[in-house]
């Protein structure tokens, strides 16, 4: 479980940044977007992988790390995806707003209209 | 107990209020800037408040730094605010800074678009949240607010030049907040802890192996930072930002950098210092680099600056650049000298962002990208809305004293004798050599020099730009009529730079202020001890519960 969780927040983490030094600004917002995916999957895994293994106090099991998993991250990643979904909201209002006053996708507003 | 519960007052008050501005008709414009002012000098009343409960305390006891517990759950489970001399002194200058640009913006610019006292407000209070948690992921929730408010400031007044720069703005700092998350969490699997004061107890008790998952993680978390500073190859950003928002925002945007340099102020010697074992002074080469490239890259860019708004832009890149390499030295005498020359830089780039404002009245509205040319600021096209204001009608007054205030800040930005630049760079410079001797037991080695001689350069070039602006500004003919200019506009201007001339008058003071809040962040023991043992309220009261 442990390799396919770091291939795929390798992959989603390359392509993200991939996209990100992309000229057209849709390219960056969805670069943006991949590379929040692959940093919400890295807090979660930062907590250590467990499968089976509850976040929440259950009564008659001891209360050690043995038995739990750790509900931190979890909380945090939580946060952080209420926060980038937001942001990216708003970016791509501004990439709208670009759109429409440069009449063109490019990142700096100059380069050849498609 | 009553003093405790003020610790959280300066990010309730203006989160209260802004949620209040939000709800009022756009029309209402006077009632909300009323509110805004009221709301911002209730949370300076607080932020001195905080100084002198912070600053009565001897230096090095514990009743120096007081912590305020949310939820009233223990510190390193709970969430903690804290209160200590460099979080107070923070508070007061974004106060200032923030109340400057809004007495500004209220001439004028707070028309230009919608919202813009409620975005101020919410700056306010992410800024402030920033400058007193004591918390690594409460610190990035405060970083987003300050970031989402600060958005909406940048596109504030639109137009194209202000979306191309706030879609550059956004993207950068989106991706520096993916480096902040992986910063965090790398150091929370190193550690098990996101508490500042637990993480720095902590540290030294790592073992090799996680040491590495640490320092990646420390590494990370830093680069986050210093985008937001403006650090050399992280700082591209930073000129096109600030040279094309508008005034009052450029001018509440210069404690936004000092952001950056605050949480490396916070963390650095307190994870990272003499105490941190095998990972003391981890990262201070490339801090002290980092620093000194800045200086370099400023000073190319103030000489190569055509225009006034991306010279006030360099200089920003300037004052970030000296912080970073004096924080880098990592001694106590030096970062007083460095605490010193933030707020007189501070006060002095936010008073440049005004004062150019109201030099280029002149001109075309939104011709910030055209250079100044000799002749350009002689041509009165401007259609003031205000002009029938009887305050402040052409006369050559007006140009007096905008260029005596030009010429203020020019002596302050450069570090030039008589005013507080000068004493901020002199207290550092000072300090650098038994610094660096104290550390290394020889004599003050080529770094030393080089951060001597790069500290005296950028001056220079500071001077030359600035006086040939000056020259080509003030020192012409005067063809037409002189730029309206209103009375409340001045007053944040005048206002400014009399705080500089205050610093200055009371240098001694506030240079032993500077000097123990720099010996307690050198020295984080009893910053550590007071969060760790902070006694729990007999009951439960806490004004929110915990996120």
């Amino acid at each position: 479980m442990e390799i396919i969780l770091a291939l795929s927040i390798g992959a989603l983490t390359s392509s993200g940044v991939w996209l990100l030094l992309r000229s057209r600004t849709y390219q960056v917002l969805i670069g943006l977007s991949l590379l929040s995916y692959a940093v919400n999957l890295f807090i979660f895994s930062m907590g250590r992988v467990r499968t089976e293994a509850p976040p929440i106090l259950q009564p008659g099991v001891p209360e050690t790390l043995a038995n739990y998993t750790d509900p931190v991250p979890q909380a945090l990643v939580l946060t952080a995806i209420v926060i980038t979904f937001a942001m990216t909201a708003l970016l791509l209002v501004v990439l709208l707003a670009a759109r429409g006053l440069t009449r063109n996708d490019h990142v700096d507003g100059r380069g050849a209209g498609q | 107990m009553s003093l405790d519960h003020l610790a959280i007052a300066p990010i309730l008050l203006p989160l209260a209020t802004a949620a209040f501005m939000v709800q009022l008709d756009e029309r209402r414009r006077t009632l909300k800037a009323a509110l805004s002012v009221v709301s911002t000098l209730c949370t300076i009343a607080i932020a001195v408040s905080l100084l002198a409960a912070a600053d009565a305390a001897p230096p090095g006891s514990p009743a120096a730094t007081s912590v305020y517990l949310l939820g009233n759950w223990p510190a390193p489970f709970g969430i903690v605010l804290v209160v200590d001399r460099l979080s107070a002194l923070m508070l007061t200058l974004t106060g200032i800074v923030i109340l400057a640009g809004l007495l500004f913006s209220i001439a004028r610019w707070h028309s230009a678009g919608s919202y813009f006292h409620a975005l101020v407000q919410f700056l306010l209070m992410g800024l402030n949240g920033v400058f007193l948690t004591g918390d690594l992921f409460n610190l990035f929730v405060f970083f987003e607010v300050m970031l989402a408010a600060s958005y909406g400031l940048v596109l504030h007044g639109s137009g194209e030049p202000r979306v191309k720069a706030a879609l550059h703005y956004i993207a950068v700092n989106l991706a520096a907040s993916s480096l902040f998350l992986i910063g965090v969490s790398l150091l929370y699997a190193a550690t098990g802890t996101l508490n500042m004061a637990d993480l720095a107890a902590r540290v030294p008790l790592l073992p090799q192996n996680e040491r590495t998952l640490l320092e990646a993680g420390a590494a990370i978390l830093g680069i986050a930072f210093l985008v937001k500073a403006g650090m050399w190859p992280l700082c591209f950003w930073l000129p096109n930002a600030y040279s094309v928002i508008t005034p009052p925002v450029a001018a509440m945007f210069s404690i936004m950098t000092k952001v950056g340099i605050y949480v490396v102020l916070r963390l650095w010697p307190m994870v990272f210092g003499a105490d941190a074992g095998a990972s003391a002074y981890f990262g201070s080469g490339w801090l002290l680099a980092g620093g000194i490239a800045t200086i370099a890259f400023a000073s190319i860019g103030l000489l190569a600056a055509q225009d006034l708004p991306r010279l006030a832009s360099y200089t920003v890149l300037m004052s970030s650049g000296t912080l970073l390499a004096a924080i880098a030295v990592g001694s106590a005498g030096v970062t007083g000298g460095a605490l010193f020359y933030l707020v007189s830089s501070t006060l002095a780039v936010s008073a440049f962002f005004l004062l150019i404002e109201l030099i280029e009245r002149s001109r075309m509205p939104g011709a910030d990208i055209i250079a100044v040319t000799a002749d350009s600021i002689g041509d009165d096209d401007d259609e003031n809305p205000n002009a029938a204001d009887p305050i402040g009608i052409a006369i050559p007054a007006t140009l007096a004293i905008l260029g005596i205030g030009f010429a203020a800040c020019a002596l302050l930005l450069a570090g030039l004798p008589p005013l507080s630049g000068f004493i901020g760079k002199f207290l550092m410079l000072y300090a650098l050599f038994p610094a660096t001797e104290a550390a290394s037991g020889a004599p003050a080695s080529a770094v030393t020099w080089t951060l001597l001689a790069v500290l005296l350069l950028s001056g220079l070039a500071a001077t030359i730009a600035m006086m040939r602006t000056g020259i080509r500004v003030f020192w012409v003919p005067l063809e037409s009529e002189v730029p309206t200019v209103r009375f409340l506009e001045v007053v944040p201007v005048v206002g400014l730079l009399v705080l500089c001339a205050a610093l200055t008058v009371e240098a001694g003071p506030v240079a032993r202020f500077m000097q123990a809040t720099a010996e307690s962040v050198h020295a984080p023991q009893d910053y550590l001890q007071s969060v760790i043992s902070a006694p729990r309220a007999g009951q439960a009261q806490s004004p929110e519960p915990a996120p």
